[in-house]
């Protein structure tokens, strides 16, 4: 008698007919992202591979090295979908009707034996299954990838420092300031106060959301730090709310100048340094013009 | 009292933090808590979840709002399964701290909200109830 692994070889070509049948009767396929021909030759390259694998009468541990191409081509296609947007259904959808497929074939294959039937399905079963974990695993990690990727994008365009005016510094916070921000935050005040020789930073924190213990701790750091360098630090934005928390919380920010508005904290760096705006009185210049 | 919403949340990780506190807010904002009101709750708030998360890596917080002698408020229950606090007293002590910290966590959450509980016993975990009130002072 033939073995699985011969029966599926033999039968290769209406297996994979079967299959790209049960793709495309999917409703969910998505031609847009992909061309008939691609999913074509992905589905011959992960079949052949398959029956590859099988051919030397491994049925149930993947993680062996026959298997090592099949889970390959799994992991780049998961991957790949996963960056162009597929759904976990439609990414999953792949390997899944590759059993329904092979278990077709088997059933018109085996039609007087079904003992040997169950236990063939039984085994293919459990193949896919673990297959079908591969390419969750490796979808997820790739929606993961795209994740942290925007995380850093986010916590890069969200510290800007702003030169508001020749050696005064400005840096507007924008939403919750844990370690790893004020990490950047720090470091990129430290390195623009070197390389503009500022010596007024002020921190902005409207856009800060609520003010614990822990951010006052991180703040009072970057304050420190500044003053480390040389640099006075002036704390704007403190919202009336906030002032109040801060108060019941015991949180000591009287060394520390801070401004409710970025307007004030411009005006107190404007007096440090000697500074002033004021107003013209076109009327007197133009006297004096005359 | 009668609870009249009830959520729970579980805290595992950092990131929990921030979702955490949109929840307290929407709570807040759903009774028509001020925002005075509602700033000092979530900070309270994150002190808490905080201390949850450094000294228990997390635990489970339960959102109420509740209803009393004709007041609204909301009451916040924290539980770990941590180590628990062995000196509670000095715990509360504005300044005192095992983690490098400002060591106002728990004495601030305790200012900040209108009624404050904590229960602890070392080597099972503590219990952190709080609750302020829709018009609290």
């Amino acid at each position: 008698m033939n073995t699985t692994a011969q029966v599926l070889e033999k039968n290769k070509d209406r297996i994979l007919e079967k299959w790209m049948q049960n793709q495309m009767a999917d409703p969910s396929l998505r031609e847009d992202l992909m061309t008939n021909d691609e999913l074509q030759h992905q589905s011959k390259e992960m079949l052949d591979g398959l029956l590859r694998a099988i051919s030397k009468g491994n049925y149930d541990n993947i993680y062996e090295t026959e298997f090592e191409q099949v889970t390959d081509t799994l992991r780049d296609i998961s991957i790949t979908r996963a960056r162009q947007g597929f759904s976990p259904r439609e990414t999953g959808s792949f390997v899944l009707s590759l059993k329904q497929a092979l278990i077709e074939v088997l059933v018109e294959q085996r039609q007087n034996d079904t003992s040997t039937l169950y236990q063939e399905i039984m085994l293919l079963n459990t193949m896919l299954d673990n297959l079908s974990i591969v390419t969750f695993e490796t979808f997820i990690k790739g929606r993961e990838e795209v994740i942290l990727r925007q995380t850093d994008e986010i916590s890069e365009i969200s510290t800007p420092v702003i030169r508001v005016w020749d050696g005064i510094l400005a840096l507007p916070i924008i939403g919750t300031l844990d370690s790893a921000r004020t990490q950047i935050v720090m470091e990129n005040l430290l390195q623009e106060i070197v390389n503009t020789g500022s010596n007024i930073a002020i921190l902005d924190i409207s856009g800060v959301p609520a003010v614990d213990s822990l951010v006052a701790q991180h703040l009072i750091k970057t304050v420190s730090a500044t003053r480390l360098m040389g640099a006075e630090c002036i704390i704007s934005g403190i919202r009336a709310e906030i002032a109040q928390t801060i108060v019941h919380l015991g949180i000591d920010l009287s060394n520390i100048k801070t401004k409710a508005t970025l307007a004030s904290a411009l005006q107190l760096a404007f007096s440090m340094t000697n500074l002033e705006v004021r107003r013209i009185d076109r009327n007197k210049t133009n006297k004096l013009l005359r | 009292m009668i609870v009249m919403t009830k959520d729970t949340m579980d805290i595992v990780r950092e990131q929990d933090v921030v979702p955490f506190r949109n929840r307290v807010r929407e709570f807040g904002t759903r009774i028509g808590m001020s925002l005075v009101n509602q700033t000092k709750l979530i900070t309270a708030a994150s002190e808490l979840v905080r201390n949850m998360l450094k000294y228990a890596n997390g635990g489970k917080v339960i959102l109420e709002v509740i209803s009393h002698n004709a007041k609204t408020g909301i009451r916040l229950t924290f539980s770990d399964q941590g180590p628990g606090i062995p000196d509670i007293a000095q715990a509360m002590r504005d300044g005192f701290s095992t983690g490098r910290s400002l060591g106002l966590g728990l004495p601030g959450a305790k200012r900040l909200v209108n009624e404050f509980d904590l229960k602890s016993t070392p080597g099972e975990g503590t219990t952190v109830t709080v609750i302020h009130w829709k018009h609290g002072r």
